[in-house]
């Protein structure tokens, strides 16, 4: 299959190789929550919902100098159409879950919240591929929803290579051609690279252009974001009449 | 803009799932047009002063791709919805499409309709798709015509009349294919349209008024629904269609599903199939089923025969039905016959483009010059072609290439149009001038950049020399041998440094990891594949300066090489081996004659003759050795011919003559071969490239092992080591004899091919003639591209080069490797074409008497192979037309007895024979043999 167009350069979906899909976010869409948000990159829609600061449920698992994260990535059933997987539990939801939290972890100011927990739950609603990515940039939204305190925001896109050309952000049919997907987090401002995940063989040279290209993606996220957030707090403001 | 594209789709499983894509169209898309304002023209593909802009519907692209490819069709927008058609319905004609697309000097630009946001447009409820697509071809009409205003006209070119119609209705113009061209004037082009006979164009100039005349010749072909439900059931066998070189009107389908190959007998049964079509077959009730007499003259209506061909070099090249001929005599009841069938329908048309000459004919009177004439392959197993010309005169008495449309079953011959192309599909062009950028200036030295590089090796000082066939001007490879102090030797090939270090060399600012894989240099000899040699002329896989004077070894010039580097004992055996980039300066470029005589003169005792007979002695341990580890010693009767300089008439011709300087040089390249093949394997054993040659089969070996059955010889085939021993066993009474059998045990062989090491597994690498365990081609990079890419797997071996993306792709480097055993297959047929041709010349001046081999038994006559001239023949021992019943084939013991005589012609009998060129047939002149 030809996923990049030798004659007019567009991919199958009718983007360049650097286009991103389309990306929305939403702030919050979960009452109950202390912050959540939903986060869509092209037809990859992801929903977080963030819980805390606060108490620890389980004592034993509370830390004395920084506070708890918890994180659960799960797929709706309705999620990937006839592609049906376990909703959670699964090897690959404890392994994202995991990834997730970690990267969370990076960016959140732990230490200022000692004996307390924080439960981030995304959930994927419909998945077309980089979902791994929409989770992260959805909990970061909800993170911020939620107020808790952050050092920068997290951002992530995926990057690949197919027809010896690095694609941006790719979607479920470039991600099913079995090329290598590298999907990075970043702290957009201070520039630190916080996620960095490649299941492939790819040369150096090729592998640091990909990875390139994928921090400009995460980068022009973090700006979407960014002006997301902005939106959100001028609403607040103008709630609160100030 | 976004837009939701969501269809349903059958899963393999058999599952229906619905698909949601998304579809993004968009604002930056250009039109094409360097005159226009409004876009961006740095991409422009058009000419500035276009006045007439074509879009051409699918039908159009699919059924006139030949015309869309003469030069005089220029400045089309190719839509991306006709591509995506297109690629759909014919991947052969898409990839034509994509070349003309790409190529720069053509003025094809492709309009991305799908994805602009002015063009896309939607299924309507109740539409079909190709409605749809028609729709979008009409909307993408439009929007030129409104988007480069009333300066260029825009016109629809488009066979389908409904959509003509439409067009036309709403305001855009639009012209059939047959119209156009009319307007255009030019008469020739004509030619290359394909008259289509389906109701799809305005048919009243070609409407047929006599229905009744015509006559069904073929059965229908079946539905494919109804082929798929058979080939389930059973009821229909699937198979490749082989038609038997010797009788076109014999053909074989060998069929998975039985196990057997079906022969299919005459025209009718093979239902319009080609040589090479995939093709369903229906069994025939078994009283039908012939009995494998398998005769060599076309017993059917035309009066096609027998050639004489060149001595066929594998057992790929000579039909495989002899080894299934059924014992005539006896009481075998018919129905133990080979299975026979007939051709229901057609899976996959092989069809490509034929080059013959037209039958000839009278000039037609009237009718504005069109005239029909009937089309003759050269080769045989293609039928004749009909086809429409206006140019009759011009194309009577030439060589032509013809494609073929259609074949319905009313008519007895397929039609086509004649095109102009190449056979074999061998590039003859010259190089692009992008290609040419890619190479470094002349005159060429070496400059001390080359030498500076820490991983090139400096060994000009040693004495290095080439030896090669007389008058060789692209010497690839060469030698030299040094005594070490503790009385080992230190041998080194070097084949000449490759194309894309050299040009590493010439780029100064990236030196270290520069490599130009992927540069259009590479990517047209990856096309090209191998050079191809003719009898006088050798058309080459890359450019000529890089070919005889920047790559070629020559004598006392500086060059840079790829060395291998043994330590050997003096008793040939390897105790190390080092590879290397250097740079050399060879002393002498001798030939195989010059070594010879060198070698054998006892009184030149110079250094140069020194290191020649070392390496002679060495050679000679090598070559025992190989062949007490079982690799066969094969022959092929290869034929030399001297050319008249100044009329290129062949004006003498004989066997080739090896010498062991010949030996010496092979088994070098052998070893080197081997060498490089197991360092390669252990670097990458996923991703090298390497050549196998499988063992033959049983049935492969049937037919010699039946002619040594029949002079009393016992070959012992279990393995290439015993087949090796008993071959040197066979020594007969004269001194041809086990020459002879040498060739007919090459004959059975397969071909060697080359292949990516993670298709296969380990066990199936080895290479059967060698007895090799591991074998790649090292040694000939300018000419062979395969050399080119172990080249380069060896510079990444050594951690010199870093090895280009595209080894990583499994299907790309498969996709080489095919290309390339089909190339050099091509080139091979080339070469024996070419041979063969000369061979006819030769004779048309000489008939003469001479002596012949019998080597197969036929019914109603044997083929005779002349070893003086590597040609071989049938003779007919009974007239045309005859049914030859007074012969009496003896199958077991391979011989033919007049009835009641004592007159017996035995296999591998001498006889005499008159050799004398005959034309029955205008401009398909033959090799007649005729027993004296």
């Amino acid at each position: 299959m030809e996923y990049l167009d030798s004659l007019t350069g567009f991919r199958l979906d009718g983007r360049r190789p650097n286009d991103m899909r389309q990306i929305r976010g939403e702030i919050g869409v979960v009452a109950k929550a202390d912050g959540s948000a939903l986060f869509e990159m092209g037809n990859t829609k992801v929903i977080a919902a963030v819980y805390g600061p606060r108490e620890v449920q389980n004592k034993s698992q509370q830390i004395n100098n920084q506070a708890l994260v918890r994180c659960e990535y799960s797929m709706a059933n309705f999620s990937t159409g006839d592609r049906a997987r376990r909703p959670k539990g699964d090897r690959r939801s404890t392994e994202i879950s995991l990834v997730i939290r970690q990267t969370m972890e990076a960016c959140i100011l732990t230490h200022l919240m000692p004996r307390s927990q924080i439960d981030i739950f995304v959930q994927v609603l419909q998945a077309d591929g980089g979902t791994r990515s929409a989770c992260i940039n959805a909990a970061t939204l909800a993170l911020a929803d939620a107020g808790v305190p952050m050092c920068d925001i997290v951002t992530s896109c995926s990057a690949g290579y197919l027809s010896s050309t690095p694609l941006l952000d790719l979607n479920y049919i470039e991600d099913s051609a079995g090329g290598p997907d590298v999907t990075v987090g970043i702290l957009a401002k201070m520039d630190k690279v916080t996620l960095l995940q490649m299941a492939a063989k790819l040369p150096i040279d090729i592998f640091e252009n990909v990875m390139q290209l994928a921090i400009e993606g995460c980068k022009a996220i973090a700006q979407y974001i960014r002006g997301v957030l902005l939106e959100n707090t001028k609403q607040l403001e103008c709630c609160r009449g100030v | 803009m976004l837009q939701s594209k969501s269809f349903v789709k059958k899963t393999r499983q058999g599952r229906v799932v619905k698909v949601v894509r998304e579809h993004y169209l968009r604002d930056d898309i250009y039109c094409g047009a360097p005159s226009c304002k409004t876009c961006d023209t740095s991409a422009a593909r058009l000419s500035t002063s276009a006045s007439t802009i074509l879009i051409v519907d699918t039908n159009v692209v699919l059924n006139q791709i030949d015309l869309l490819e003469n030069p005089a069709i220029d400045d089309v927008v190719v839509l991306s919805v006709v591509l995506e058609e297109v690629r759909n319905k014919n991947l052969a004609v898409y990839n034509r499409l994509k070349a003309l697309c790409t190529n720069s000097l053509r003025k094809y630009f492709v309009f991305s309709n799908e994805h602009h946001k002015d063009t896309y447009v939607k299924e309507m409820v109740g539409e079909s798709p190709n409605d749809r697509n028609d729709r979008a071809i009409r909307v993408a009409a439009r929007w030129y015509q409104n988007h480069l205003g009333v300066n260029t006209q825009i016109l629809l070119i488009t066979n389908d009349r409904e959509n003509k119609r439409r067009a036309i209705e709403e305001g855009i113009s639009a012209e059939t294919v047959e119209s156009y061209v009319r307007s255009l004037g030019k008469p020739d082009l004509l030619d290359l349209v394909v008259l289509s006979s389906s109701g799809d164009v305005s048919m009243e100039d070609v409407e047929d008024l006599r229905p009744s005349k015509k006559k069904v010749i073929y059965s229908e072909h079946k539905p494919m629904s109804e082929i798929t439900s058979g080939l389930l059931h059973g009821v229909y066998h699937q198979g490749k269609l082989r038609v038997n070189r010797y009788n076109p009107f014999e053909a074989y389908v060998g069929s998975e599903s039985i196990g057997d190959e079906i022969v299919i007998y005459g025209r009718s049964n093979m239902n319009r199939a080609f040589d090479g079509d995939i093709v369903a077959v229906e069994l025939l009730p078994q009283d039908q089923w012939r009995d494998g007499k398998s005769m060599i003259i076309a017993d059917d209506e035309d009066d096609e025969e027998e050639d004489v061909h060149l001595v066929p070099s594998s057992a790929d090249d000579a039909p495989r039905n002899e080894n299934l001929v059924q014992p005539t005599t006896g009481s075998v009841p018919p129905v133990s016959g080979r299975p026979a069938g007939r051709v229901v329908g057609i899976i996959k048309r092989n069809w490509h483009s034929y080059c013959g000459s037209l039958e000839p004919m009278p000039m037609p009177a009237g009718n504005a010059g069109v005239a029909h004439a009937l089309f003759v392959s050269k080769d045989r197993r293609i039928p004749k072609i009909r086809i429409q010309t206006r140019q009759l005169g011009n194309l009577l008495d030439k060589r032509i290439i013809v494609a073929v449309d259609t074949w319905d079953c009313l008519s007895r011959y397929p039609s086509g149009h004649y095109v102009l192309l190449i056979e074999n599909d061998i590039n003859t062009r010259p190089f692009s001038s992008q290609v040419l950028a890619c190479l470094p200036p002349l005159p060429w030295s070496l400059s001390s950049e080359d030498l500076a590089k820490t991983n090139r090796e400096d060994l000009r000082h040693l004495m290095v020399f080439s030896v090669d066939p007389p008058g060789c001007k692209d010497i690839d490879d060469a030698l030299h041998c040094m005594p070490l102090a503790n009385g080992n030797f230190e041998v080194g090939v070097r084949p000449k440094h490759h194309c894309e270090s050299l040009l590493a060399l010439s780029d100064i600012a990236d030196v270290t990891n520069f490599v130009l894989s992927g540069t259009p240099l590479d990517e047209e000899a990856s096309q090209r594949g191998t050079s191809v040699y003719l009898v006088e002329r050798r058309i080459d896989m890359l450019p000529k300066s890089l070919t005889e004077d920047i790559c070629s070894l020559r004598s006392d010039v500086e060059r840079l090489a790829f060395s291998v580097i043994w330590e050997m004992t003096p008793d040939a055996e390897i105790i190390s081996t080092r590879y290397t980039k250097s740079a050399i300066k060879s002393c002498a470029a001798l030939s195989y004659v010059e070594a010879q005589a060198r070698m054998d003169d006892s009184r030149m005792m110079d250094p140069l003759t020194t290191d020649l007979r070392n390496l002679n002695s060495l050679a000679k341990t090598m070559r025992l050795r190989r062949i007490e580890r079982g690799a066969l010693t094969l022959a092929s009767p290869e034929v030399k011919f001297q050319i008249d300089t100044e009329t290129h008439d062949p004006l003498d011709i004989g066997m080739y003559q090896i010498r062991e300087a010949n030996q010496m040089i092979e088994e070098f390249m052998l070893a080197a071969n081997v060498s490089v093949a197991e360092k390669i394997l252990r670097h990458f054993p996923l991703c090298s490239l390497l050549r196998r040659h499988p063992s033959p089969t049983k049935e492969m070996l049937e037919p010699l092992l039946r002619t040594a059955a029949a002079v009393g010889l016992d070959l012992d085939v279990s393995s290439s080591k015993a087949l090796a021993d008993s071959l040197d066993r066979a020594v007969g009474d004269d001194p041809y004899f086990n020459k002879l059998i040498r060739i007919l045990a090459t004959r059975c062989m397969t071909q060697a091919v080359y292949f990516s090491s993670g298709d296969l597994s380990p066990s199936e690498f080895s290479h059967y003639g060698l007895a090799a365990c591991l074998y790649t081609h090292f040694t000939s990079p300018i000419r062979r591209y395969a050399d080119v890419i172990v080249h380069r797997l060896l510079a990444a071996a050594l951690g010199i080069a870093k090895l280009p993306p595209i080894f990583l792709d499994g299907p790309q480097l498969t996709g080489i490797a095919d290309n390339l055993n089909y190339r050099h297959r091509n080139a091979q047929m080339a070469s024996r074409a070419s041979v063969e041709l000369h061979t006819l010349l030769y004779f048309k001046k000489r008939p003469t008497d001479t002596e012949g081999r019998i080597v197969k038994i036929k019914s109603n006559g044997f083929i005779v192979f002349v070893p003086k001239f590597g040609i071989e023949g049938p003779v007919y021992l009974v007239p045309k037309g005859d049914k030859g019943a007074d012969w009496v084939v003896d199958e077991a013991h391979q011989r033919v007895t007049k009835a009641g005589t004592n007159i017996t012609y035995g296999v591998l009998q001498t006889v005499r024979i008159h050799m004398e060129v005959v034309e029955p047939q205008p401009n398909r002149p033959k090799l007649e043999l005729t027993l004296i």
